[in-house]
């Protein structure tokens, strides 16, 4: 394989390109509507990554759509389309919402058992999509979405009921805080905290003016999980056999039913631990009435998409997107752009991740070309490969 | 050679490329007129290719093409009818539900005034046809009600109402039962005498030596010659196409049959439209014996191969391995019962092709301990192993462990698939048209490898539509009909008539 070839296989070719390209069209668009383009990347650039609290926002708005990112490609892997990450999140906050207000442990107790209602809600909402799949062929889209609305209409029940509902307000109690996750969230706050911050004033503006939460540690630690399940374990294997080929998976003895289940249970697992992380990583930490689809599962699928479903490759791409959503804002700001130019650009640029698919088909061209040429100089001459007796 | 009006067709210097790849170098074809012109290739070779680009549906990147010693130029099919070629391709392009007038003037229709359709005087005239040549075709028959040979006669009529002067067939005999493949190549004979030219695309050798009277060879998009068909015998035309010499007759021992492996009692299976396909089927297998199944495809033997792996549900009945129940348990079941499946749609049922050929072998044998203990998965041992059965099974390319499945020849595939059912030692291997697609040296590796686990003690159940493979590698030739085995006779006790009439569901006097 030439160098050329295997760069181009590879899937940060394909990303590069089509975030390059994403770049180049949505320049087009700002310009057509009267902006810089050059200005208003550098606005953007700036927006994101100019100052550390900026950087440190950006990791908190990357943290949720890494994991559902994560969720949504670990379902691609195994042939499922988890569009219902979005519902799977929604549940996983409203979960840990629940459990968060009703408990008060100490915290080593508090956060593992608030996550972990938030990871079961997702996990059974997923489950129920799989096993409706499995045993009656009802496609998983469909059922995603039904599963989506269903948990946004429980989230808004939850957040206006008698039990939970924060008076004067349109949110539901804010959870304990010993189910805070934030960097060193009491010492920050502390006299002493403060004291020692006052001396080294990056820190002190990331941490105190952010919700800097190990949230996104724990999201790439799921990455590295999920893509080692995936590659080096036999239920990894399965699933991506199933993924691939249901039929040869069945002829060979897998049971497909007990893996379309198990994969949508792991992705709905995943996508109810970034709803739970954002209640547990963010202020208000609790869940508010809902009026829209908060799109956390939505941008997953994008991160996805531009990470080729790989779930390492979701971590860059959470970022990309995550500083795209964020330093956009400071478009706004800077250039007067109206948000949906913004939004415009940010659409254009997902848009042309479709583009994956063009590199490898470039890769195969060349591999081909080579292939023919070598076939050729054994038919020309006319001798055959030599051929071992069976 | 020059152009004469001696031929029918010609076509000189036929060079076609895809891309890179060159399909035809510089092929040359000379049609004598009112001959039976047979074209030989193994898969892939470009035989169809040069059939299609003299039916206009490619254009050569470079050569000429002459009918009756005329220069001409085929740029569509519109244009090939016009110059009288008809073509019958290998997957009939009839409308099921039409009748079989209908079908024949499709895209022709005879019309009276303000175009409105004429059937009675289109009716007539297919007649005359039918009459004309002798078909055994009922012209207000269904598509769907008639049999395979009387539809291939319907594609014939369709390009002799079209006035097709040339007749073009690709693999005409591949669906067809030994009685109507006798009955085409009387129709041939008898559309030669009437001043037709036929020229035919076939891989079978004994078709041509029984119809052919020239036969041109291509060999990987090279024209390897024409040679005289009285003149030469199947072993020179194998070798001429493969370019190697090739043992066309399967060598093998007699059997020496041991205790029943397989045995089967009035086994019922519906398939997925509830239609039941085997209807009470008996079938019994030793140790050490090769029963060969004959039959038309779709008399049931896909719902037999599925109930006895375990893929759908029997209705009743029961199937024992060494004694014991599996009908209706799981393929995993299957599996460790010893029982290995070649499956016939390899690329649905036998493979994962984005998977690589490492991960491939490793099917089935993933889940136990051979390929690292609990949850996870060595593949580092995964492809120790499959480095073990490229060498053993010769597949290619060495060193594939790591290239995706896809990427290999279909030869190559069902080697993978032979090594990986092969290897776990089965008590009975079940081999479903274990060579199709596959050319002659590969055809002859598979037959080798089942007499070999035969000798080894295993019980085989082979399946092919291929009645030749039947007869020439099974100890005991059992005819499946309607869902249900119709005889069973040993090797060499049976003629080929015998058997094609028992599968079209006749009986032997």
């Amino acid at each position: 394989m030439s160098k050329l070839e295997k760069f181009l296989r590879g899937r940060f070719a394909a990303a590069l390109v089509a975030v390059l390209v994403g770049f180049a069209v949505s320049a087009v668009v700002l310009a057509a509507a009267g902006y810089d383009p050059i200005g208003s990347f550098a606005a953007l650039f700036n927006g994101a990554f100019g100052k550390p609290k900026y950087i440190a926002n950006v990791i908190i708005k990357a943290t949720p759509i890494l994991l559902t990112g994560v969720s949504v490609a670990f379902a691609f892997k195994t042939g499922l389309f988890n569009i219902g990450a979005e519902g799977q999140y929604i549940i996983g906050a409203t979960l840990a919402t629940i459990v968060g207000v009703k408990l008060s442990l100490p915290m080593p107790l508090q956060v593992p058992i608030v996550l972990a209602a938030g990871i079961l809600g997702g996990a059974a909402l997923g489950a129920f999509v799989g096993w409706l799949k499995a045993h009656f062929g009802i496609h998983e889209v469909i059922t995603s979405i039904m599963c989506n609305w269903i948990a946004f209409y429980l989230c808004n029940y939850v957040v206006m009921s008698d039990t939970f509902h924060k008076p004067n307000s349109t949110s539901a109690l804010q959870v304990n805080s010993s189910s805070y996750t934030m960097i060193l969230g009491n010492w920050k706050k502390s006299a002493a905290g403060k004291e020692a911050l006052a001396g080294v004033p990056w820190l002190r503006e990331i941490l105190l003016k952010t919700d800097l939460n190990y949230g996104f540690i724990i999201a790439v630690l799921v990455a590295i999980l999920i893509s080692l399940v995936l590659t080096r374990t036999k239920l990894g294997y399965e699933l991506r056999a199933v993924g691939f080929n249901r039929d040869a998976a069945r002829f060979s003895g897998i049971s497909v039913e007990r893996n379309i289940v198990l994969s949508m249970l792991i992705a709905g697992a995943i996508s109810g631990l970034a709803g739970a992380l954002t209640i547990t990583g963010i202020s208000p930490h609790t869940i508010t009435l809902l009026a829209a689809m908060e799109s956390y599962g939505f941008n997953g699928m994008s991160v996805a998409f531009i990470a080729a479903s790989s779930p390492i490759g979701c971590i860059p791409a959470s970022i990309l997107f995550a500083s795209l959503i964020y330093g956009g804002m400071s478009v706004q700001q800077v250039m007067g752009a109206p948000s949906d130019i913004i939004n415009i650009m940010i659409g254009t640029i997902v848009f042309f991740t479709a583009l994956p698919g063009v590199t490898p088909m470039l890769a195969d061209m060349i591999a081909r070309k080579r292939r023919n040429e070598e076939d050729m100089k054994v038919s020309k001459d006319g001798t055959p490969l030599p051929k071992k007796e069976a | 050679m020059e152009a004469s009006p001696e031929y029918a067709v010609q076509m000189h210097g036929i060079l076609k490329t895809f891309g890179a790849f060159t399909a035809l170098d510089r092929v040359d074809l000379d049609v004598k007129k009112q001959t039976v012109h047979a074209i030989l290739g193994e898969n892939g070779a470009g035989k169809t290719t040069l059939m299609n680009i003299l039916y206009g549906l490619y254009q050569a990147d470079e050569g000429d093409i002459f009918m009756g010693g005329e220069k001409v130029s085929i740029t569509n099919p519109t244009e090939a009818i016009k110059h009288g070629i008809g073509m019958v391709h290998q997957h009939f392009m009839l409308v099921e539900n039409f009748t079989v007038t209908e079908n024949i003037i499709l895209g022709d229709e005879v019309c009276g005034a303000a175009g409105v359709l004429d059937m009675a005087r289109a009716r007539k005239q297919v007649m005359e046809l039918v009459e004309e040549y002798g078909f055994d075709v009922d012209p207000d028959a269904k598509i769907q009600d008639i049999t395979v040979g009387m539809q291939q006669r319907v594609e014939i009529l369709k390009a002799l109402y079209r006035g097709a002067e040339v007749l073009i067939l690709d693999e005409p005999t591949a669906v067809l039962t030994p009685q109507e493949i006798e009955k085409l190549i009387e129709i041939m004979h008898d559309l030669i005498a009437k001043g037709k030219t036929i020229i035919i695309i076939t891989h079978k050798l004994r078709e041509i030596m029984q119809s052919a009277d020239e036969c041109s060879i291509i060999r990987r998009g090279v024209y390897m010659g024409t040679v005289d068909v009285h003149q030469t015998n199947e072993t020179e035309l194998a070798s001429k196409m493969v370019g190697r010499n090739v043992n066309l007759t399967v060598e093998k021992t007699p059997a020496h049959p041991g205790d029943v492996v397989l045995s089967i009692r009035d086994l019922t299976v519906k398939d997925d439209r509830g239609i039941e396909q085997v209807r009470g089927l008996n079938l019994d297998i030793h140790a050490g014996e090769i029963v060969g199944i004959a039959g038309i495809d779709g008399n049931g033997q896909q719902e037999l191969v599925d109930a006895i792996t375990n893929i759908v549900k029997a209705e009743s009945g029961s199937i024992k391995v060494n004694g014991e129940e599996i009908a209706n348990t799981t393929p995993r079941n299957t599996f460790l019962k010893k029982v290995a499946t070649i499956p016939s749609d390899r690329h649905r049922w036998g493979l994962v092709l984005p998977f690589t050929v490492s991960e491939n072998t490793a099917l089935e044998r993933h889940a136990d301990d051979e390929f690292g203990a609990g949850l996870t998965l060595d593949y580092d041992k995964m492809r120790e192993y499959t480095t073990k059965l490229i060498k053993e099974f010769d597949i290619r390319p060495a060193g594939s462990e790591d290239e995706r499945m896809s990427g290999l020849s279909g030869g190559n595939q069902q080697k993978a698939i032979i090594a990986r059912m092969v290897t776990s030692s089965p008590n009975l291997l079940i081999a479903f048209q274990p060579t199709r697609g596959l050319d002659v040296g590969a055809i002859e590796f598979v037959h080798k490898t089942l007499i070999a686990e035969r000798d080894r003690g295993a019980a085989i159940l082979l399946i092919s539509f291929e009645l030749d493979e039947v007869m020439d590698v099974s100890d005991t030739i059992a005819v499946i009909y309607h869902g249900q085995i119709t005889g069973t006779f040993a090797q060499g006790t049976v003629d080929e008539n015998q058997l094609g009439l028992l599968m079209a569901g006749g009986e032997i006097q």
